[in-house]
């Protein structure tokens, strides 16, 4: 069952012949579960069909599994600081419940709309690292997941940036500063705020969510039990009364189907939908994360310009032969100073444009969600009442 | 008293979300004009948001969709208040008795002999009766007295003896079911209204109605007159009852019956007839494992098939109540959860609105808003479905009760049985007895002085015998014939009780009785509502 399309692939929006119209449409389909025992996982098919012209051709299919697409989150949050990256659906932590039909199901659906996002996002489409998730063979795709096991692999620079961070910020509870540096940006509060709360908020939403659809299920079981007694107790009655009892125990049955029918399409269209936007605003938060660090590091770097800055001046003044060692790094920590800068405000930006995109999209996909949860609501308050309903004439039968 | 307090959820932490949201719930108000907590944005916004969603649909009031205890006891609506209920109607069926039962009171039970000061404490009742029986007099009759429990387990234990053979309902338990902790409020309450059932089950019973016992029971002030056990001489000499006429015919032949006789009528108890108690179980054990078939036996096969039929129904019965309680925790647990759900919305709802930095949020608000007051009146339905349910529902298990009575009936029958067996084969061994002596006297020419003696002295015990012997027969007789006039009653008021029960359950799920009553105008069901409600949202979306 094809869950309703919540992000569209493809750019624009007017009519154009297709072939000229840029494209890439992503699906995960058909997980087959692989491997024996402690080691077995599923494995899902990614088709592309594109005509970008960096793509190896119209249409590719490759074999992935869920590090593979871990291995793909990781590098895209790397690589753009300040745009919000798509979530992932977590990890299993209850081993049995792994392989269930529904469990997979839901996966595959989040993997789904993960890899959409992407591809949909104008910046992120084009990522190389993109390209190679959709197009590499699988043994390649393997080398490059155990190869970034963990940390990533940085440039020798980016340790010393590295190291330099750690370094301040014992420095800094060393000395008793209280908090590392932050932006005195009062919109840019009022957006962490919103975030943090609005977490809370569809946390709470997606949790009584799950829990409906708990109890549909209790209910359709409820009313599966209810039946075959009510069954049971007719064929012992006989005649007209032990018929009425049939044809009740007969209708609760086949509410129960519904029943549980309905509490599938509870899951996957509603619950999985507010899980997604949970995972999605903790998306947000990491890059939360990054401006305070990349905001931290310009700090950081401008305090130590103006320390060597101080330091350069004194050695010239006393013309020692330190100068020339001196200039060298001041010219490396501007340079350095000026990337952080960039980087800062790239994010900034970056996210200002994000935080748009975010809202619309999510007012878009919650109408959705909801419009799907009156929808099933209200199919199922009618499919029971109707049900009910048609008892009526026949006790009517019975009772005369 | 909220029993469905005890419902706590599955963690901890969801049971004070239980109690915290059932406070939100009930403070949001029908109209949408002001919202739990976040409620800080100006009224006058809201107001003018307001659409045609509250016209729509008048729900049950607050006090009644939540106040509604799923245990409400009463069919005949006398539950917490003292208020009494309404004047019969003088024009109402003429076998018109009902009994309310209400005002626990604490006494003190003044124990004269006790060894400590000041005694145990129990409690009383108010029975109050309404009634148009002649007996009671006559039409229009009320009449209140206080009584304690010990009273009912007396009026409860005469009535098995004076109506052996009648499926006479149960009485309520004297100690709580293990498994079941409650304060002593709660526990009052409980047996205040298992009371009040009780005693409307006697009352419409059409023998038990008509029973001095009951009678007694209902209208004499201060202590109840009533022995605790049928001691046949105390009966003789009580004059305030009077012994059962179906028990020995006329007065005459009552009077010149033995004590002996009319003891045989009556199952064997502690105390004086240990002896025949013994003799009896004698008689039962050389039933099941003598080699010799009793001389009386149950021979109504209708009878037997009925009874067989009867064990797999209370089987099934057992089954399907057990199920129905299931059905309606269901029920109701998911009314709860579907208002948690929609409370969750209002306050998602409300956040949105308020800490909007872009348009594009305050868009689906209003939306939102009314989805989220969906949600909430879904909920009420469910309880309000459900506590009509429950009602109906309920009709099983006061069938599991006339099971119960039913076995009384039967055992009655089989004990009665017992006792003209006991009373057949004495009288055989008699007659065996004497025919031994006859023919050893008889060798003796002139006879012999101390075997006529004895014979004599057994002829006169066969005499008796044989009298009681009758007695027990008859009494056997007349408890078969309550036992098939019983069956037949069974089975005719089962059969409309049932089908009252299943139309009424189906009605309720296809509308509550509440809307059926109220009638209103433009009265939508919750479908209508929810489909407006998502197609509020599909409006704009040109894609779905």
């Amino acid at each position: 069952m094809e869950p309703q399309q919540r992000s569209v692939s493809g750019s624009s929006q007017s009519p154009r012949s297709p072939s000229s119209q840029p494209f890439l449409s992503v699906s995960v389909t058909d997980p087959v579960k692989l491997g024996n025992g402690v080691q077995a996982y599923i494995s899902y098919r990614v088709i592309t069909k594109t005509n970008f012209p960096e793509y190896q051709g119209p249409e590719k299919i490759v074999i992935r599994r869920y590090s593979d697409f871990v291995w793909l989150r990781d590098r895209l949050f790397e690589k753009y600081k300040g745009i919000f990256i798509p979530p992932l659906p977590e990890k299993s932590a209850v081993e049995k419940f792994r392989f269930s039909a529904e469990f997979i199901e839901m996966r595959r659906q989040a993997l789904d709309i993960f890899v959409n996002r992407i591809a949909s996002h104008q910046e992120l489409q084009q990522s190389e690292d993109l390209r190679t998730f959709l197009q590499a063979d699988e043994e390649m795709m393997e080398r490059l997941r155990s190869h970034e096991t963990g940390i990533f692999k940085k440039k020798p620079a980016d340790l010393m940036q590295i190291f330099k961070d750690v370094q301040s910020r014992v420095s800094d509870v060393v000395l008793g500063k209280e908090k590392p540096v932050e932006e005195s940006n009062p919109e840019y509060e009022k957006l962490k705020n919103y975030v943090f709360e609005l977490e809370n908020h569809l946390a709470e939403a997606q949790k009584h969510a799950y829990r409906l659809v708990k109890r549909h299920r209790e209910l359709g079981q409820s009313l599966s039990d209810f039946g075959k007694a009510a069954k049971l107790l007719g064929a012992c009655e006989g005649n007209a009364l032990g018929k009425a009892f049939s044809e009740l125990g007969a209708k609760s049955e086949t509410l129960s189907i519904k029943l549980q029918k309905e509490a599938h399409q509870l899951l996957m269209s509603f619950e999985e939908p507010l899980k997604d936007y949970v995972r999605a605003v903790q998306s947000i938060k990491a890059t939360i994360a990054e401006r305070a660090n990349a905001f931290r590091q310009q700090c950081e770097l401008a305090e130590t310009i103006k320390l060597k800055e101080i330091n350069l001046d004194k050695l010239m003044l006393t013309r020692s032969d330190k100068v020339g060692e001196a200039e060298i790094e001041y010219k490396e920590l501007k340079a350095a100073s000026e990337e952080a800068t960039n980087r800062f405000e790239t994010i900034v930006r970056l996210m200002n444009e994000e935080i748009v995109r975010f809202q619309e999209q999510k007012t878009v996909d919650m109408g959705i969600a909801f419009h799907e949860f009156a929808k099933g609501q209200a199919r199922l308050a009618n499919g029971i009442a109707d049900a009910w309903r048609s008892l009526l004439p026949k006790l009517e039968v019975c009772s005369s | 008293m909220m029993s469905h307090e005890n419902h706590g959820d599955e963690d901890a932490s969801g049971y004070a979300d239980l109690r915290e949201s059932r406070d939100e719930m009930e403070s949001l108000a029908l109209d949408d004009s002001s919202n739990g907590p976040a409620s800080s944005s100006s009224l006058t916004d809201r107001q003018s948001r307001r659409t045609a969603f509250n016209s729509i649909l008048e729900p049950p009031s607050y006090a009644e969709a939540i106040f509604t205890s799923f245990d409400s006891s009463s069919s005949n609506g006398f539950h917490r208040n003292q208020n009494l209920p309404p004047r019969p109607d003088p024009f109402s069926h003429s076998d018109f008795l009902r009994i309310w039962v209400s005002d626990p009171r604490k006494e003190q039970e003044l124990a004269a002999n006790s060894l400590v000061p000041g005694g145990t404490t129990y409690y009383t009742y108010l029975i109050t009766t309404r009634t148009n029986l002649p007996e009671y007099g006559g039409p229009g009759s009320e009449f209140s007295v206080r009584r304690r429990f010990k009273d009912v387990v007396t009026l409860s234990d005469r009535l098995s003896e004076s109506y052996r053979g009648f499926f006479v309902p149960i009485r309520p338990d004297k100690s709580l079911v293990d498994s079941q902790v409650m304060q002593m409020g709660q526990f009052v309450e409980q047996r205040r209204s298992a009371l009040e059932k009780y005693l409307n089950r006697l009352a419409s019973h059409p023998a038990v109605q008509k029973s001095e016992e009951l009678r007694v029971f209902l209208v004499v002030k201060g202590k109840l007159p009533l022995a605790k056990s049928i001691d046949v001489a105390s009966r003789m000499l009580d004059g305030a009852v009077r012994l059962p006429k179906q028990l020995l015919g006329d007065a005459a032949a009552a009077a010149a019956a033995t004590v002996e006789a009319s003891q045989a009528t009556q199952p064997a108890r502690g105390g004086r007839d240990l002896l025949r108690m013994l003799r009896e179980l004698k008689q039962s054990v050389a039933n099941d494992w003598g080699r010799v078939k009793p001389l009386v036996v149950e021979e109504d096969k209708e009878f037997l098939e009925r009874k067989e039929w009867l064990v797999e129904f209370e089987h099934h019965l057992s089954n399907i109540s057990k199920e129905a309680e299931t059905l309606v925790k269901a029920q109701q647990d998911t009314g709860e959860t579907m208002g948690e759900l929609g409370l969750a919305f209002v306050k998602l709802t409300n956040f949105e609105t308020e800490e909007a930095i872009l348009d594009s949020q305050r868009v689906r608000a209003t939306d939102m808003k009314n989805l989220a007051t969906a949600a909430v009146k879904a909920s009420r339905l469910y309880r309000e479905l459900n506590a009509q349910t429950v009602k109906h529902l309920d009709k099983l298990h006061e069938y599991l009760g006339v099971m119960l009575a039913a076995n009384g009936a039967f055992s009655d029958r089989s004990s009665a049985l017992l006792t003209v067996q006991t009373l057949s084969s004495d009288l055989v061994s008699l007659q065996s007895r004497i025919e031994k002596l006859e023919a050893a006297s008889s060798k003796i020419f002139g006879g012999d002085r101390s075997r006529m003696r004895k014979i004599e002295d057994l002829k006169e015990t066969a005499r008796v015998t044989e009298d009681a012997k009758s007695c027990a027969v008859r009494e056997y007789e007349r408890i078969k014939d309550n036992n098939r006039d019983e069956l037949e009653r069974f089975d005719k008021e089962r059969h409309i009780d049932f089908m009252d029960m299943l139309k009424g359950f189906v009605l309720n799920q296809v509308t509550p009785r509440r809307w059926q009553m109220r009638g209103r105008i433009s009265q939508r069901k919750l479908s209508d509502m929810l489909e407006m409600a998502a197609e509020n949202f599909g409006f704009e979306l040109l894609f779905s």
